[in-house]
């Protein structure tokens, strides 16, 4: 766990912005404002956790910076800057280079990520000759093993030639990994990396991932559902809802004093391992949004346990991220920065 | 503590065949998904079943509410033999047992209306609700929370939390003494989960329902069960009250599980002592000889190997199966 003293210490280079992302999908049944003015910054060596629920924009974020939301079915608009390079400006040929070699990904199914009816070598080798065409096979084959053994394959000489299917999840999830990080890039994004695994095998897998990142010097997007998995990992937070960032802050200040009521909410509902079940559960009423029809206003108002006492604003007006006074967190919400702070500390004692 | 036991299974054993086929389709080998598991199931609580992917709980599940027969072993309900029963007698059974399950996309039909859902219980066991079939259904809509007007929508009209109401109002149709719910909450995001669990909780003191409650999630286990088994490759290694598992456990693996779940605190997270196995869950085709754990374990030792530890009660209502148990 020093990765996160090291690097909240050293004040530090931004290795990714984005700024004012959009994304909207046209579907036969209307548009979809998947992510909406999203900006955030990734800090080189450092984790950073996205936290939200199904349809809360999360991996479309994350897909975005990838640029693989194809222009026919989706509208982004935006800056994306790695290495002061602008993605979203660039062609599908240059983007290419910078996909893998500086920028990687790591998707929440392993099986549907590995190809079938290729060996895992082959897989490994043609990430690394996609950018090394000069590189020969026997080279490329070397490069494979050696990644194998990084990311903790036993008997990795003869695991080299066998198929996906050979493997169990949690060593397909390992060799993911290994073909995202073949060509050493510097900005890591994993998907629920975890989600898909059994739970010991889920404390293996981020294992490596922290591991991986103190030898390589990576920055790493984590995106999860699981609070835990963000606690344990990320050094700052983006909390997600109804496509809209709505805190940003680091992962203490989250866990100790959350300046959203959705981030206070979900803080809330986490279950733990000392706790029993006298007591009644904590639970967000209500459903998620609609992305087709999003309330107005706030999308988190029709949920939202305070929004009734501010009368009409949380249903007419969309709030902006805005720092919130005594913390170093950020908070879309119309709430008074006084009520704020209460709520997060009434979150203290309900939590934990 | 009350010893009515409404649901007893003893040393329940189903095999699936596995592995290569010889001549005229004679399968070799055999998926030993539930090898001999015994169980106790009190009156009005809640026994937890955890277990990794692979270690047969939603095989049990399935033994358990006879959508699959046992291969031996028997399964007591009410203390009577229903391992075999057929029939009408099967049928009855059904009445008093029911099953929800994990993913409420695919275990709603989306070509039936939620109401004609609802009521397909009733229509197949040919009961006539008193009030009338759809005053039944929107009676059991407004048990699990969804709106009872909503009774001629269908699936796709709900959000995933309310189309697992609707699993559930369907498994209340028959007025069960027992639901079986396999996974119910790990489809659901986590502020949906909170409130399937506290419904559940909520119907089982207003209807006096016994659970069986499977979940690989040892937090939301923890949160609705009175007891807890845990479960590896086919078999129960450690059982006992949830709160005195939770708080002691004896079995290396129930304590490897326990310490693998990621403590959603940062301030604690930093000095939280992970256990990380090595190695993988091993083929259940072909399971290690003697413990079935030993190949993973810290601990193990040649007596793992050459001898099966028998689930043994160690006092207080605690069963183990293991050689060396962790410290108290």
């Amino acid at each position: 766990m020093n990765s996160k003293e090291t690097s909240s210490a050293t004040t530090s280079e931004i290795v990714l912005s984005v700024q004012d992302l959009s994304v909207v999908f046209d579907t036969p049944d209307g548009a979809v404002r998947a992510v909406s003015n999203v900006s955030f910054d990734l800090r080189a060596g450092s984790t950073l956790g996205i936290v939200g629920e199904s349809g809360s924009g999360k991996s479309v974020t994350a897909s975005s910076i990838m640029r693989l939301n194809t222009a026919t079915s989706a509208a982004t608009t935006g800056q994306i800057f790695v290495g002061g390079i602008d993605l979203l400006a660039l062609s599908e040929e240059d983007v290419r280079k910078v996909r893998g070699s500086q920028v990687a990904m790591v998707f929440q199914d392993p099986m549907s990520a590995l190809n079938p009816y290729y060996t895992i070598g082959d897989q490994i080798a043609e990430a690394f000759l996609a950018h090394h065409p000069k590189a020969s096979k026997s080279e490329a084959r070397a490069v494979s093993l050696d990644m194998l053994t990084k990311v903790g394959i036993p008997n990795p000489s003869r695991r080299i030639d066998e198929f996906p299917h050979q493997l169990s999840g949690g060593m397909r999830q390992r060799i993911v990994i290994a073909i995202a990080l073949v060509n050493n890039p510097r900005i890591l994004i994993a998907d629920e990396p975890t989600t898909a695994l059994d739970v010991t095998v889920q404390a293996q897998i981020l294992e490596l991932m922290m591991e991986l990142q103190r030898s390589e010097g990576m920055s790493i997007i984590l995106i999860t559902h699981d609070l835990g998995v963000v606690a344990e990992t990320a050094d700052d937070v983006l909390v997600m809802y109804g496509g809209r960032i709505v805190e940003r802050t680091d992962v203490y200040s989250l866990f100790d004093h959350p300046a959203h009521p959705y981030s206070w909410g979900l803080l809330r509902s986490v279950l733990s391992l000392s706790e029993s079940g006298e007591n009644e559960l904590f639970a967000i009423s209500g459903t998620p949004p609609s992305m087709i029809s999003p309330p107005s206003g706030c999308a988190f108002h029709p949920r939202c346990a305070f929004a009734a006492s501010m009368g009409e604003k949380c249903s007419s007006d969309v709030p902006v991220l805005s720092p919130v006074a005594g913390t170093s967190s950020e908070s879309a919400c119309h709430l008074t920065d006084a009520i704020k702070i209460e709520l997060s500390t009434s979150s203290a004692q309900g939590s934990v | 503590m009350s010893t009515d036991i409404v649901l007893e299974g003893h040393n329940l054993t189903r095999f699936f065949p596995a592995g290569s086929t010889r001549w005229l389709g004679r399968s070799t080998g055999h998926v030993q998904a539930v090898d001999d598991v015994s169980f106790q199931l009190r009156r009005g609580t809640t026994l937890g079943i955890v277990g990794e992917s692979g270690c047969g709980k939603s095989t049990l599940a399935r033994v358990m509410t006879r959508l699959l027969e046992a291969d031996s072993g028997s399964l007591l309900l009410d203390g009577e033999d229903v391992t075999r029963i057929r029939g009408k007698s099967l049928r009855n059974l059904r009445r008093r047992v029911q099953i929800v399950f994990q993913d409420p996309y695919s275990s709603l039909n989306p070509r039936h209306s939620v109401g004609h859902i609802i009521s397909t219980p009733m229509r197949l066991q040919g009961i006539e609700p008193a009030q009338g079939v759809k005053s039944r259904v929107q009676e059991l809509m407004e048990i699990v929370g969804l709106n009872p007007e909503h009774f001629n929508r269908f699936p796709h009209e709900f959000s995933g939390g309310q189309r697992q109401r609707i699993g559930i109002a369907r498994a209340l149709a028959l007025d069960p003494d027992i639901v079986v719910a396999d996974e119910p909450v790990s489809a659901l995001d986590v502020s949906i989960q909170a409130q399937i669990l506290n419904l559940m909780r909520r119907l089982q003191s207003e209807l006096g329902l016994s659970y069986v409650f499977i979940a690989h999630d040892l937090s939301v286990v923890r949160r609705i069960s009175d007891d807890v088994a845990v479960m590896y490759l086919g078999k129960i290694v450690e059982s006992g009250p949830a709160e005195s598992l939770y708080a002691a456990p004896r079995h290396p693996y129930t304590k490897t599980l326990l310490s693998a779940v990621p403590v959603a605190d940062p301030v604690r997270a930093k000095d939280h002592k992970r256990i990380i196995l090595s190695g993988e869950v091993p083929s259940p085709i072909d399971p290690p000889s003697g413990c079935r754990f030993r190949t993973r374990c810290w601990k193990a030792q040649d007596v793992c190997a050459s001898t099966e530890p028998p689930l043994d009660e160690i006092g207080s209502d605690r069963r183990l199966a293991c050689h060396f148990p962790e410290e108290v």
